[in-house]
């Protein structure tokens, strides 16, 4: 950042003393700019438009490939098939999956009044996703300086998560599942944006590998303040050893909600979207 | 982000913002006391970093379409995405013109006329803006410096 004609240049403009100048929050003057209130009404149109959501769902593990999107997509379409109405906001916007898991229509997103209108499955499970707006195989990418990109990508993509919470006519939703990428960034940028952390269904696999690197995500959703809905048990009777779910249930007194096998049929998500 | 006088003791405040076209931003800022200016000119990177925040500096001109930062800021995004051909269709490449905006493209020099329309429909396109009006081309023109168009 440069400044010109600067206004406070040692030599050139005489200089009360750092102890004698006014600090941010002391100049109060009506400012055109209005950074803070336009960053403000950005929060306010996503807490209006969530309104009519009864229950938002973040459902994480810290741990990549562990069925996270899977067990979204299915819990989506069980919930759906029991009567609830469901939304799923796919915040893994580098590797979105849930359009092709809820076989979800190719069809341009539709603007009215102010919004974009959700994307809606044959069960009725209503979706937002970064891969109904990415070319085939392209990955997301943004305009921009190539130097230093790190600095405001992160940014960017929560103003894309932001976007899909506030700009999509969700209406009335019993739930909004929100499918979290590995890490804990997403679910940070998520609390921030809600303003309340949003409760947490864990997915884990069973091995010990999985059980440390979600440990981690369930501190953190602890941490700030998240509820725990309990564990799903994903991948197991097969070839992975271990017994995470239990440790973790047994370390957060949580409950393992569903144990899901390698194949499991539609009543394992049935059963799973009862306790949810 | 404010700035303040010191000599005079006064917030000051914000006056124009341009953006020259290179990824650079300009936004100057006046002590209503003394009348002195100062210009804050932020490299591409520091620009990058408010348009990401889904904020302007010297605050909105013309209202935020849905999903404006991912129409406008993703490079690699389908050019079917939203659907277009209604004016409330917003970006996405079916921005259209309003009357009154057609009419004073229509006093622009005939041989500049294509040129014109192309920035202002580029301009439009990259913010999500489903129509074209007046006002949004006393935006353009003031954010990138095009007096006489």
């Amino acid at each position: 950042m440069t400044y010109c004609a600067l206004v406070a240049y040692p030599g050139h403009v005489p200089w009360p003393s750092f102890g004698g100048m006014r600090t941010y929050h002391e100049l109060t003057d009506a400012d055109r700019s209005g950074l803070l209130q336009q960053i403000t009404a950005q929060r306010q149109r996503v807490a209006e438009r969530l309104a009519s959501v009864r229950r938002i769902v973040a459902v994480m593990s810290g741990k990549g490939g562990v069925g996270k999107s899977f067990v979204t997509a299915h819990v989506a379409r069980a919930l759906a098939r029991s009567g609830h109405s469901v939304g799923v906001l796919d915040a893994d916007l580098n590797g979105p999956t849930i359009p092709r898991l809820l076989s979800l229509p190719e069809a341009p997103l539709r603007q009215s009044e102010g919004s974009i209108a959700p994307v809606t499955s044959a069960e009725g499970v209503r979706c937002i996703s970064m891969a109904l707006l990415l070319e085939n195989g392209a990955p997301l990418a943004f305009k921009g300086p190539e130097a230093e990109s790190f600095v405001w990508r992160g940014a960017m993509e929560a103003s894309a998560l932001r976007e899909f919470l506030g700009d999509v006519a969700w209406g009335e939703l019993d739930i909004l599942l929100l499918d979290l990428p590995p890490g804990m960034q997403r679910y940070v940028e998520l609390c921030d944006i809600l303003g309340n952390p949003p409760a947490v269904l864990t997915v884990t696999i069973p091995t010990p590998e999985s059980r440390d690197a979600v440990r981690r995500a369930m501190r953190s959703a602890v941490d700030r303040g998240s509820d725990l809905l309990g564990i799903v048990d994903n991948m197991v009777g097969g070839e992975l050893l271990g017994a995470a779910a239990d440790e973790l249930a047994e370390e957060f007194d949580a409950r393992v909600l569903a144990r899901i096998p390698w194949h499991p049929a539609p009543t394992a998500w049935d059963r799973l979207a009862q306790v949810l | 982000m404010k700035f303040l006088c010191v000599e005079c003791d006064q917030q000051m405040a914000f006056g124009e913002r341009q953006l020259p076209g290179d990824g650079t931003l300009a936004a100057t800022f006046k002590c209503p006391k003394c009348g002195r200016v100062v210009a804050m000119l932020t490299n591409p990177m520091e620009t990058q970093l408010v348009s990401s925040l889904g904020v302007e500096i010297g605050g909105r001109t013309v209202p935020e379409q849905p999903l404006q930062t991912v129409r406008s800021m993703v490079s690699t995004g389908r050019e079917d995405a939203f659907e277009e051909g209604s004016r409330e269709h917003g970006a996405g490449s079916g921005t259209s013109w309003s009357p009154d905006a057609l009419e004073r493209l229509g006093r622009v020099p005939n041989f500049v006329r294509g040129m014109v329309k192309r920035i202002y429909a580029d301009y439009a396109r990259e913010r999500g803006i489903a129509e074209i009006t007046p006002a949004v081309m006393d935006t353009a023109r003031a954010e990138l410096g095009l007096e006489g168009m």
